[in-house]
């Protein structure tokens, strides 16, 4: 699927900081409909503190955030409750909630958000989710009973389940060995395939990011310093880019 | 949001170390007080989470009976056996059954009911919500635009404040029975008159002050273990001093409240 040129996130002059920290200094970024950006940089750059803003569980001290024509500042309520029906948010943690079971955890925010829906229609809902991420087995398990691959699938299925416009990835293959992170750098792309999602991936997996971005932004001192395509923002001779693309082949 | 769960300490500045100690008492306070606000605000307003109320119901109420009973059972049959000494010693062992019932009702029955409840409930609590906020639960529910407060801390502050009152008046049963077999075996008491000594002496408001005590002890216990797990610190560290904290103060707090309400209930039967 190719994306348009319509932009769906519009980031302008972002700034985040927590006390003597500042994590964004100024971060601008445009995202156009049916596209994937995968976000780079160093660990504690700000990359998460990203796209929490975006859906409002963070406040940013500068700048603004336009989602679907939304400003994420102005909401609140029920207008900030429909707004994240549309935005999914794959935590890097997965964050199932673990007194349910992979069901009850699909169903959580489908029978929340959408009213009058019979047994059945959930639960068609539910199996339709877990089949999208090829884990229908594991509908009566406890998330604790799941590894940690087949966690990131589930918590992906649950956010799936609302249909969402956006999705935003956090950090979706740490921690996960070669075979399963490319399992799950497939399913973002069939995510898009599929329904059609613009996705920002926050990596600092360079596989990822060649896999599923068809841009990759990096963050550097807090600011996008370069975004592009994977080979035009590597084909930069600055050594702080360089030493990200280089690591593996350090000793 | 994940803005309101940080920990009022982290707001405090580098300052000398007397103004940082009340910057923090103040700023803790308010937190404290915003959080208690918040918890009316969110009860009051639809919509309710009736479901996730009578499940955690279930969790406080049902999953503590074994170790009420047993708590409870116990304390009737050790307090009416350290009292029969000093009764003895006047003569007056036929008192036994109006003074533990005094006893049990107005005092034993909510303490150690509230204090059972702490240990279990409370550290339960603060464990959970902690270590959901740890793992980002808490945020998850937000984003799926369900308000985490509503169904995380509102329905265990209701279930905690309906639940230990229900828990305390079977405490008390429980704990008259232990009594009256420890008296039925020591002076041949029968039940009936063992009953008619205990209902003779208790009145309506020791029931009442009881009861209305021990809503305030399952509101403080499910508010301490709510706020201390909602605000723990990340980390697994984090998650463990929650529920050590939700324990140690809601217990502190406990006895205030027992010592308040014997001047309170005191003041009221003098008038």
């Amino acid at each position: 699927m190719t994306s348009s040129t319509e932009p769906v996130i519009s980031i302008k002059g972002l700034r985040k900081s927590f006390g003597d920290l500042h994590v964004l200094r100024g971060v601008d970024l445009e995202v156009n409909r049916g596209e994937n950006v995968a976000v780079l940089g160093r660990s504690g750059t700000g990359k998460s503190v990203l796209i929490k803003l975006m859906v409002g569980l963070l406040k940013p001290d500068a700048g603004s955030i336009l989602v679907l024509g939304q400003d994420v500042q102005t909401l609140q309520g029920k207008e900030l409750d429909l707004f994240r029906q549309k935005v999914g948010f794959s935590f890097q943690s997965s964050a199932l909630y673990d007194s349910m079971s992979i069901r009850e955890n699909l169903e959580f925010p489908l029978v929340r958000n959408v009213r009058n829906l019979s047994r059945g229609e959930i639960d068609k809902a539910v199996e339709e989710a877990l089949d999208d991420v090829g884990l229908s087995q594991t509908i009566n398990q406890m998330p604790s009973e799941l590894s940690g691959g087949q966690r990131k699938r589930i918590g992906i299925a649950r956010t799936l389940i609302l249909k969402p416009d956006i999705m935003l990835y956090d950090e979706p293959t740490a921690g996960l060995d070669p075979i399963t992170s490319i399992e799950i750098n497939n399913l973002i792309n069939e995510v898009r395939e599929r329904f059609g999602a613009t996705s920002i991936i926050i990596t600092h997996d360079l596989t990822c990011a060649k896999t599923t971005g068809d841009r990759v932004a990096m963050l550097l001192d807090g600011k996008f310093e370069r975004v592009g395509t994977f080979e035009d923002v590597f084909a930069d001779p600055d050594e702080r880019i360089q030493q990200f693309y280089n690591y593996k082949f350090v000793n | 949001m994940q803005s309101d769960t940080t920990k009022p300490t982290d707001r405090v500045s580098d300052r000398p170390v007397v103004t940082r100690r009340l910057d923090r008492f103040l700023l803790g306070l308010a937190d404290v007080s915003s959080f208690i606000g918040r918890f009316f605000r969110e009860a009051l307003l639809p919509p309710y989470e009736f479901k996730e109320i009578v499940r955690q119901c279930y969790e406080v109420g049902f999953r503590s009976l074994l170790l009420i009973s047993t708590t409870g059972f116990i304390t009737g049959i050790v307090f009416t056996n350290q009292s029969r000494p000093s009764l003895s010693e006047f003569g007056a062992t036929s008192w036994l059954p109006s003074l533990i019932a005094i006893a049990i009702v107005r005092a034993l029955g909510p303490l150690v009911t509230a204090l059972i409840a702490a240990g279990k409930v409370g550290s339960s609590i603060g464990a959970e919500l902690g270590s959901m906020n740890v793992t980002e639960q808490i945020d998850a529910m937000e984003v799926s635009g369900t308000d985490p407060f509503k169904f995380l801390v509102v329905t265990r502050v209701l279930a905690t404040s309906f639940t230990i009152p229900l828990l305390t008046m079977y405490t008390i049963f429980v704990g008259l029975i232990g009594a009256y077999i420890n008296v039925n075996q020591n002076e041949q008491t029968s039940f009936t008159s063992f009953m008619q000594e205990v209902f003779g002496a208790i009145t309506y408001l020791d029931i009442f002050a009881s009861v209305l005590k021990s809503i305030v002890f399952g509101f403080t216990i499910g508010m301490v273990g709510c706020y201390k797990g909602y605000h723990s610190s990340k980390g697994t560290e984090g998650v463990g001093k929650a529920a050590n904290s939700a324990v140690v103060t809601s217990m502190f707090l406990v006895f205030i409240e027992e010592l308040l309400s014997l001047q309170i209930v005191g003041a009221i039967r003098g008038s």
